[in-house]
C-alpha cells in the first residue's frame, strides 16, 4: 500500500483530518458531532497515516505512546465533573461561561468533558490498533 | 467507645508502616492494646452493677436505620472483659510462641482485627451492625486459622471454617432482616419491647430457624460442629483465643442476647434443648477417643458449647444463671488448657497424649496451671468449676417432666468433660518422664505466666465467688431476663443435697474412667470407623458433588472457543425470543403505519443483499471482510435516511476501524482456508437465519407497541434550557447521562489496557524463549 500518491496525500490528509475531528468535536453541542465521533475520526487519521508511512513514522509524529491519552482524557473528564462541586453544585452539573468565544463557541464543563472523551477515544483506538499491528 | 471498638482495625491498618519495627523485639508492645481496652471496659463495671444502661450512639447510615449504637450491659460487659482480658494474655503469649516468625506482625494484625470484630459484635445494639461484625469475625478468623498458609491442611480447614460460618452468617442476615421487619426496628433494645408482637407473628418460626442456623454454625453445634476440630490446624494462640473464649461463644452470645426477644417460647426452648443435648453428649463421647491434645480440647469445647446452648434452651432463671457462670468458668479453664497445650507442643514437638507423661519434672509451673485448670474443668471443689457445675445440676433438676433424662445427659457430658480435662491437664504432667523429653526445658515466662493467671482466677473465683457474683454474673442474668433480679448468690458450698450427690457421681465416674481407659491408637481407630456417616464427610461429599457439577457445567459452557460462546448465546436468545413471540403476543403487521418505501432504500437493500451473499460464499478472507464493511456502510445510510446523523457518523467511523482491525489481523494469515466442514456451516447458517428472523419479528412487534413520546419530548424541550445545547443526542451523552459516559470511557480504557497487556505480555514471554 505504499504508493507515492497515497504517501504524499496522507501527510497532507493527517492535519486536515485532525482539524476536521476537532471541528466535529466542537460543533457537537449544537449540530451532529461530538467527542466520541471526533475521537474516532482523529484516530482514523493517524491509522491512515500509519498505513501509508508505517507505524514507526506515525509514532514519531505522536512522540509519546497513545496510551497516555487515556489517563489524561479520563482526568480531564473527571475534573470537568468535579468542578461544579467547587461552586457547591452537585457532581456533573453543567457550568457555562456566558459569552461565546469566537470560533470555539460556548465554553462550559460539558465541552471540557467532551474533550476528555475525545482524548480517551483516540488513546483507546490507537493503543488497540498499534498493539495488534505490532504484535502480528 | 467507637474508637475503642475500631482500635483493632486501626492497628491492623497501620501495621504496614510500623509492623516491621515492632515484630523483631518489641512484639510484646502489641499487647498494650487489649490490655488498655480491658482496663477501659473494666472501668464501666461500677455503672453496670448499678443497673445503668450505657448506650453510645454514632450515626452511620441513619437513612436505612443502620447505626453504630453500642450498648453496654452485663452480658456485653462479661464478653468484652473475656475478649480483651484473654486477648491480652494471648497477645503476650504470642510474642513468645511465634517469636521470630517472619509474619508475626501480620498475625498481630489479624488478631487485632478479630478482637475488634468481636467487641463490635458483643456491643452492637443494632442488629445489622451486629451482623457486619459477625461476618468480620468469620473473615478475620479465616486468616487466623489459615495462618500457616503453606500447609494444605491448614488452608483447607480455614476454608471449611469460613464456609460453614459464612453459610450460617447468610442465614443470620436473613433472620435479622426478617426480625427487623417484624419488630419494626433494628435496635435490640426496642425489639425487647415488641416481644409479644414478634412471637405471635406468623414469621416467628422462620426468624427462629434463621437465627438458630446462624448461631449453631458459629458455635459449632451438631450437625455443624465439624469445622471446629479442623480449625485446630491454627497456631495455638488462635485456638485459645477463637475457639475457647471468643468466636465460638459468639453464637452463645447471640442466643443469650436474643433470649429476652425470642426466648420463653416453646419452639425456642425445645430446639435449643434438643440440639444442645445432642451436641454435648455426642462431642463429649468423641472427646474421649482423641489422642491429639488439641483434638480432645476441640471436642470438649464443642461439648461445653452444647451445655451452654442447652442451658439457654432451658431458659429458667437457674439455667440462665448457670449459663452465665459456665461461660466464665469455661473460658478460664479452656483457655488455660489450650495455652498449656501450646507450650507442650512448642517444647516437645508432639501433642499425642499417649506419648506424653511426667513433664512436671521439667516444667512445673506449666503443670500447676494445667492441674488447676483441670480441677476447675472437673468441678472439684474449691474451684469455680464446682460452682458452675452445681448450678447446671440445679437447673436440670428443677425442669419438671424431663428432669431425669436431662440431668442424666448432663451427668454423662460432665463425666466425659472431666475425663477430657484430666487427659489434657494431668496426663502429660504426671508419671514417668520419657527419656526423649529429658532435655526439655522450662519456656520463657511469657508463655507460662498467662495460663497460670487464668488458672488461678478459676480457683480464686471458686473460693471467693463474691468477687464476681454481684459485679459480673448478676448483670449478665439481668440482661438475659431483661429484669433486674436479686434472687441468688453464688456459693461454693450448697449443703448436703441431690446436687452434691450428682457432683460426686460425676467426679467419681470421671476419675474412674480416667484410670480405666488408656488413650491408645486402638480406641481412635474404633471411633474413626463411624467417620463415613459423620456430618463432616457428608458435607465433604456434598461439596465434592457441587464441585463436580460446576466443573462439568463450566467445561461445557466455558469451553474457550469464541464460536461456541456465540452459538450458546444465540441459541439461548432464540429460545427465549421464540417462546415469548409465539406464546404471548399476537403477530400482526399494520402495513398502513409504515412509511413509504423510497428508491434509495431499495438500492441500499439490494447492495446489502449482494454483499451478504458475497460474504458468505466468497473464497477469500479479505473479500469477506470488505463486504462486511459494505454492509456496515449500508446500515449507516439507512440511519441517515431515518434522520439519525449522529448515529450514522459514529457507525461510519466504527465500521472503518473494524475493517482496518480485521485486515490487520488477517493480513498475515493464509488467504483462504476452509476450516469448518459443510455440516457446521449449514448449522451456523440455520442458526443465523433463525436468530435474524426472530429479531426482525421482534422489531416489527415493537412498532406495534404504543410509542411513549414523553421522554424524547422532555429531552428535546429541556436540552437547550438546562444544558444549553441543541444537539439532543450529544447533550444526553455529555450532560444528562454524563455519568454513564464517564463510566463508558473508563470501560473503553480498561479494554484497551486489556488488549495491550494481553498481547504485549505474550510477546515478551515469547521473546524470552
Amino acid at each position: 500500500m505504499k504508493t507515492i500518491i497515497f504517501k504524499t496525500a496522507s501527510s497532507y490528509l493527517l492535519p486536515l483530518l485532525l482539524l476536521f475531528a476537532i471541528f466535529i468535536l466542537l460543533r457537537g453541542h449544537y449540530l451532529p458531532g461530538g467527542g466520541f465521533v471526533g475521537g474516532l475520526i482523529a484516530a482514523i487519521a493517524f491509522v491512515l497515516h500509519s498505513f501509508a508511512n508505517g507505524i514507526e513514522r506515525t509514532r514519531g509524529i505522536i512522540k509519546f505512546h497513545p496510551g497516555f491519552l487515556m489517563p489524561i482524557g479520563l482526568s480531564i473528564a473527571l475534573c470537568s465533573g468535579l468542578a461544579p462541586l467547587l461552586v457547591g453544585s452537585p457532581f456533573m452539573t453543567g457550568l457555562w461561561y456566558h459569552n461565546p468565544i469566537p470560533v470555539i463557541g460556548m465554553i462550559g464543563t460539558a465541552l471540557i468533558f467532551d474533550i476528555g472523551v475525545f482524548l480517551v477515544v483516540i488513546g483507546v483506538v490507537l493503543t488497540i490498533i498499534f498493539t495488534i499491528s505490532e504484535t502480528i | 467507645m467507637l474508637l475503642s471498638v475500631l482500635s483493632g482495625f486501626i492497628l491492623a491498618a497501620s501495621l504496614p508502616l510500623i509492623g516491621k519495627y515492632l515484630k523483631e523485639k518489641w512484639a510484646i508492645l502489641f499487647s498494650l492494646l487489649p490490655l488498655s481496652l480491658f482496663i477501659y471496659f473494666l472501668s464501666f463495671q461500677p455503672d453496670i452493677s448499678d443497673d445503668k444502661n450505657l448506650l453510645f450512639s454514632y450515626n452511620w447510615v441513619p437513612s436505612i436505620g443502620v447505626d453504630f449504637n453500642f450498648h453496654l450491659d452485663g452480658l456485653s460487659l462479661l464478653f468484652t472483659l473475656l475478649i480483651t482480658g484473654i486477648g491480652s494474655l494471648v497477645f503476650i503469649y504470642t510474642a513468645a510462641y511465634l517469636k521470630g516468625h517472619p509474619y508475626l506482625d501480620r498475625f498481630y494484625g489479624y488478631l487485632a482485627m478479630f478482637m475488634s470484630s468481636m467487641l463490635g459484635l458483643v456491643l452492637s445494639d443494632n442488629i445489622i451492625t451486629l451482623f457486619i461484625f459477625w461476618e468480620l469475625t468469620s473473615i478475620s478468623s479465616f486468616f487466623l486459622i489459615g495462618f500457616n498458609n503453606d500447609s494444605e491442611a491448614s488452608r483447607k480447614s480455614s476454608l471449611l471454617a469460613l464456609g460453614v460460618t459464612g453459610f450460617g452468617g447468610l442465614f443470620l442476615l436473613a433472620g435479622m432482616v426478617v426480625l427487623g421487619y417484624v419488630g419494626g426496628s433494628y435496635s435490640i433494645l426496642e425489639l425487647m419491647n415488641a416481644t409479644d408482637l414478634i412471637q405471635s407473628h406468623p414469621l416467628f418460626v422462620s426468624i427462629l430457624v434463621l437465627v438458630f442456623i446462624g448461631a449453631f454454625t458459629k458455635s459449632a453445634q451438631f450437625p455443624f460442629h465439624f469445622w471446629l476440630p479442623g480449625a485446630m490446624k491454627a497456631p495455638t494462640p488462635v485456638s485459645t483465643y477463637l475457639h475457647s473464649a471468643t468466636m465460638v461463644k459468639a453464637g452463645i452470645y447471640l442466643l443469650a442476647r436474643f433470649t429476652p426477644v425470642l426466648g420463653a417460647h416453646e419452639y425456642w426452648n425445645s430446639t435449643l434443648i434438643i440440639v444442645g443435648c445432642i451436641t454435648m453428649v455426642y462431642a463429649g463421647i468423641h472427646a474421649i477417643f482423641r489422642l491429639d491434645l488439641k483434638g480432645i480440647l476441640a471436642y470438649s469445647t464443642i461439648s461445653a458449647l452444647g451445655i451452654l446452648v442447652f442451658l439457654i434452651g432451658l431458659g429458667t432463671d437457674d439455667a440462665l444463671l448457670a449459663a452465665a457462670v459456665f461461660i466464665l468458668v469455661h473460658a478460664l479453664y479452656k483457655a488455660t488448657l489450650f495455652l498449656v497445650t501450646g507450650i507442650i507442643d512448642h517444647e516437645t514437638g508432639t501433642r499425642d497424649v499417649s506419648k506424653l507423661s511426667g513433664l512436671n519434672k521439667v516444667m512445673l509451673p506449666v503443670g500447676i496451671a494445667a492441674g488447676l485448670a483441670a480441677l476447675s474443668n472437673a468441678g472439684i471443689p474449691p474451684s469455680f468449676g464446682f460452682v458452675g457445675k452445681d448450678l447446671i445440676y440445679e437447673a436440670t433438676l428443677h425442669i419438671g417432666d424431663w428432669a431425669y433424662l436431662l440431668t442424666g445427659a448432663a451427668v454423662i457430658t460432665n463425666i466425659c468433660l472431666l475425663f477430657a480435662g484430666f487427659l489434657a491437664g494431668f496426663k502429660p504432667f504426671l508419671g514417668k518422664l520419657p527419656v526423649t523429653y529429658e532435655n526439655v526445658h522450662l519456656p520463657s515466662p511469657l508463655l507460662y505466666v498467662p495460663p497460670l493467671i487464668l488458672a488461678s482466677l478459676g480457683i480464686l473465683f471458686g473460693i471467693l465467688p463474691l468477687l464476681v457474683d454481684d459485679s459480673l454474673i448478676k448483670p449478665v442474668v439481668a440482661a438475659m431476663l431483661n429484669t433486674s433480679s436479686d434472687f441468688f448468690h453464688l456459693q461454693l458450698w450448697h449443703g448436703w443435697s441431690t446436687v452434691l450427690l450428682l457432683s460426686s457421681i460425676t467426679i467419681g465416674g470421671g476419675v474412674g474412667l480416667y484410670f480405666i481407659l488408656n488413650p491408645s491408637e486402638g480406641l481412635l481407630t474404633k471411633a474413626t470407623r463411624f467417620e463415613p456417616i459423620s456430618p463432616l464427610s457428608i458435607t465433604g461429599k456434598i461439596t465434592g458433588l457441587f464441585h463436580g457439577i460446576s466443573q462439568g457445567y463450566t467445561s461445557v459452557i466455558q469451553n474457550g472457543y469464541l464460536r461456541y460462546y456465540v452459538i450458546t448465546i444465540l441459541v439461548f436468545l432464540s429460545f427465549l425470543l421464540g417462546y415469548k413471540i409465539f406464546q404471548g403476543i399476537d403477530l400482526y403487521l399494520n402495513v398502513a403505519t409504515l412509511s413509504e418505501i423510497t428508491i434509495y432504500e431499495v438500492i441500499v437493500l439490494g447492495i446489502m443483499a449482494v454483499s451478504i451473499v458475497y460474504t458468505v460464499f466468497t473464497k477469500s478472507r479479505l473479500v469477506a471482510v470488505a463486504s462486511m464493511g459494505v454492509i456496515g456502510y449500508c446500515i449507516c445510510l439507512v440511519f441517515l435516511f431515518y434522520s439519525a446523523p449522529d448515529l450514522a457518523m459514529t457507525q461510519f467511523s466504527i465500521d472503518t476501524l473494524t475493517v482496518i482491525l480485521f485486515v490487520l489481523v488477517l493480513y498475515n494469515l493464509p488467504k483462504y482456508l476452509k476450516l469448518s466442514d459443510t455440516g457446521s456451516r449449514v448449522r451456523d447458517g440455520l442458526l443465523a437465519l433463525i436468530f435474524g428472523g426472530l429479531i426482525s419479528l421482534l422489531t416489527l412487534e415493537v412498532l406495534n407497541e404504543p410509542l411513549e413520546r414523553e421522554i424524547s419530548a422532555y429531552y428535546a424541550e429541556t436540552a437547550y434550557k438546562l444544558a444549553k445545547g441543541k444537539n439532543v443526542v450529544n447533550v444526553i451523552l455529555v450532560d444528562f447521562r454524563g455519568s454513564d459516559t464517564m463510566v463508558e470511557i473508563i470501560v473503553l480504557a480498561i479494554a484497551a489496557i486489556g488488549v495491550f497487556s494481553l498481547l504485549k505480555l505474550r510477546l515478551k514471554s515469547i521473546e524470552k524463549e
